[in-house]
């Protein structure tokens, strides 16, 4: 009995352990570079110290008045304009079109949904050079138009898919007793359906945000004007702009674009991993 | 009765409500055929012109094509490139992060606060901040190297050598195992306990319950997993293009970054659009292939769930 229970304490202290090493492995570059924001290029290369010498928000500084022009006030300013309305609309318009997936019986729907399936598996870059071309003809070429008309037109078929297969799970009873009481299909929507959807909506919401905020491809095609830029572009030019990088300075920017996702996450955390958990959402 | 038997017959019809169903769907559909199926139909087309973006495109027939696959020797290298890079991150970061998920998968107190810290690489997904760390972790005499030689190990020019450069940015995709590991987490808990309950009183060891009972469980999870990071690998793009620029000598110049560069540096959408079905190809290839095996190997308890 003795032996048994040391058996399991023992066990228990390597599974710590092992987490506790497999965690630090994960987490030590995100602290690392924490602290490297805080140091002179000097104290960053050849050493293996974590912690700085010398606390002092100059790195922050230096690094969010940009290139002295434009500084992260104005990229933040931008990337908020990009991404809070491009996850609004994806949000709108896929609600729609899932409610329209789940909630009726019409013609062709087995061929829309497979075309739905088919597009999810639609590679980016199969279709980003016509996509440009048609959006330099439209005149949105160094605009947030692009993004805005696939948020709008529900181009992101996987949002779609994940809030078809939330709506399954809500039972139809609910809303069919609604339209025999008179409810129209949209009313039924807003007042039965949507309240519902809430969490898978918000899950949803997050990823979108995550994925927009994160975005670099896209952006560094459809924006060229550095008046424009989203923090991302802002980020990769500060790194090529200097002849001798200051990597101190470097890091203490991208610590800056990437807190806002942190403070996210650890805010909503519930949501991103119960998000994923529950609906198959890749990361 | 006679309703019942009325509402039989219109059973196959459909009602104006049922027709309302294109209210929702429109800006849906709207959006596919604009800015899906045609830009999807238009970029077959201009692999077959010279088209540039100043002038308009002219027929040009195989000769892309030809170029691509005869001359252009850094199409080759690039196919090489992506389809390592594939093959390492991919099953690199799904091995991680089902070995992980396995661990994890046990009364452990606090396990919620680890699932979310484990999380935190994948928040950054393939971003510039991210990339940059890592350009600044495995610089040569970087914090990386800098640990090496604390352990009395030999310094590595990660961003230098070319044998290493691929690799060490494999590395930044396998480090974002954990969105994969909380999906694996979920389905773990998903396996019903009375299949192990029944193989204990078979005799069954731990091996043996994970072989024939937790992996065939997951597999339909892992199936989607390993699809959806095969797409995405094939077209990675902004890890190389920050990083290494595609080098030392265009030992990550990845296809995206090859089409990035004839597309939207030098303009040559025609030769462009022929790269990016050639992507396109290898990637129906492989999810094809990925399908037809998964007969074989994933498993699902209910057929009809589609």
């Amino acid at each position: 009995m003795q032996s048994k229970k040391k058996l399991k304490l023992m066990n228990s202290i390597w599974t710590y352990t092992l987490i506790i090493i497999i965690g630090v492995i994960l987490l030590y570059p995100i602290i690392w570079m924490f602290f490297a924001a805080f140091k002179e290029n000097d104290e960053i290369f050849g050493s293996t110290k974590l912690l700085a010498t010398h606390y002092s928000l100059k790195n922050f500084i230096e690094g969010y008045q940009g290139s002295g022009v434009l500084t992260y006030t104005t990229y933040f300013w931008n990337t908020f304009k990009l991404v809070v309305p491009v996850t609004a609309f994806t949000m709108v318009s896929s609600t729609l079109v899932a409610y329209g997936f789940a909630r009726f019986r019409f013609p062709f729907k087995k061929l829309l949904f497979s075309m739905l399936i088919a597009t999810m598996m639609l590679p980016n870059a199969v279709i980003i050079i016509p996509r440009y071309t048609l959006f330099a003809k439209f005149g949105w070429i160094d605009t947030y138009m692009p993004f805005y008309s696939l948020a709008i037109l529900a181009c992101y078929p996987f949002f779609v898919f994940m809030l078809v297969q939330f709506l399954r799970g809500i039972p139809r009873e609910l809303d069919e007793s609604a339209y025999i009481d008179g409810c129209g299909t949209f009313r039924t929507l807003m007042q039965i359906i949507l309240p519902l959807m809430k969490p898978a909506l918000f899950s949803a919401a997050l990823f979108q945000f995550m994925w927009t905020y994160n975005d670099y491809f896209n952006s560094l095609i459809f924006i060229n004007s550095g008046k424009k830029y989203t923090v991302s572009l802002a980020l990769r030019l500060s790194l090529d702009s200097e002849s001798v990088v200051n990597w101190g300075k470097i890091m203490a920017t991208s610590f800056i674009v990437v807190l806002p996702l942190i403070l996210l996450f650890f805010m909503a955390q519930k949501y991103f991993v119960e998000g994923i958990a529950t609906s198959g959402l890749k990361g | 009765m006679m309703n019942s038997s009325y509402s039989k017959v219109i059973k196959n019809r459909y009602t104006k409500r049922d027709y309302q169903a294109f209210l929702y769907l429109a800006p849906w559909i709207l959006g596919m055929v604009i800015l899906q199926i045609y830009p999807f139909i238009c970029s077959f087309y201009y692999s077959f012109t010279n088209y540039q973006i100043s002038s308009s495109p002219i027929w040009c027939g195989f000769s892309n094509y030809i170029y691509l696959f005869t001359k252009d020797n850094e199409f080759w290298k690039s196919v090489k490139v992506t389809v390592v890079y594939t093959l390492y991150t991919v099953p690199g970061k799904l091995v991680m992060a089902l070995a992980v998920a396995m661990f994890l998968n046990r009364n452990i107190k606090g396990i919620n606060l680890i699932r979310t810290l484990y999380y935190i690489p994948s928040l950054f997904g393939g971003s510039v901040a991210v990339s940059v760390l890592w350009k600044a972790l495995f610089i040569d005499n970087g914090v990386i190297n800098a640990i090496l030689s604390s352990l009395s190990l030999p310094n590595i020019q990660f961003w230098g050598n070319p044998d290493y450069a691929l690799k060490t940015i494999c590395l930044l995709e396998i480090w974002q195992f954990g969105s994969s590991m909380v999906m694996f987490l979920a389905a773990l808990k998903q396996v019903p306990i009375s299949l192990y309950e029944a193989a204990s009183m078979d005799g069954a060891n731990k091996l043996q319950n994970f072989l024939h009972i937790t992996l065939p469980q997951i597999t339909p999870i892992i199936f989607f997993n390993l699809i959806m990071q095969t797409i995405q690998a094939l077209q990675n793009f902004t890890s190389a293009f920050v990083i290494t620029k595609g080098g030392p000598i265009k030992s990550t110049y990845v296809l995206g970054m090859k089409l990035y560069k004839e597309g939207f540096s030098y303009f040559k959408m025609g030769y462009a659009s022929a790269i990016s079905w050639a992507i396109f190809v290898m990637i129906v290839a492989v999810t094809l292939l990925l399908f037809r095996s998964s007969s074989i190997w994933v498993h699902y308890d209910d057929e009809d769930s589609f």
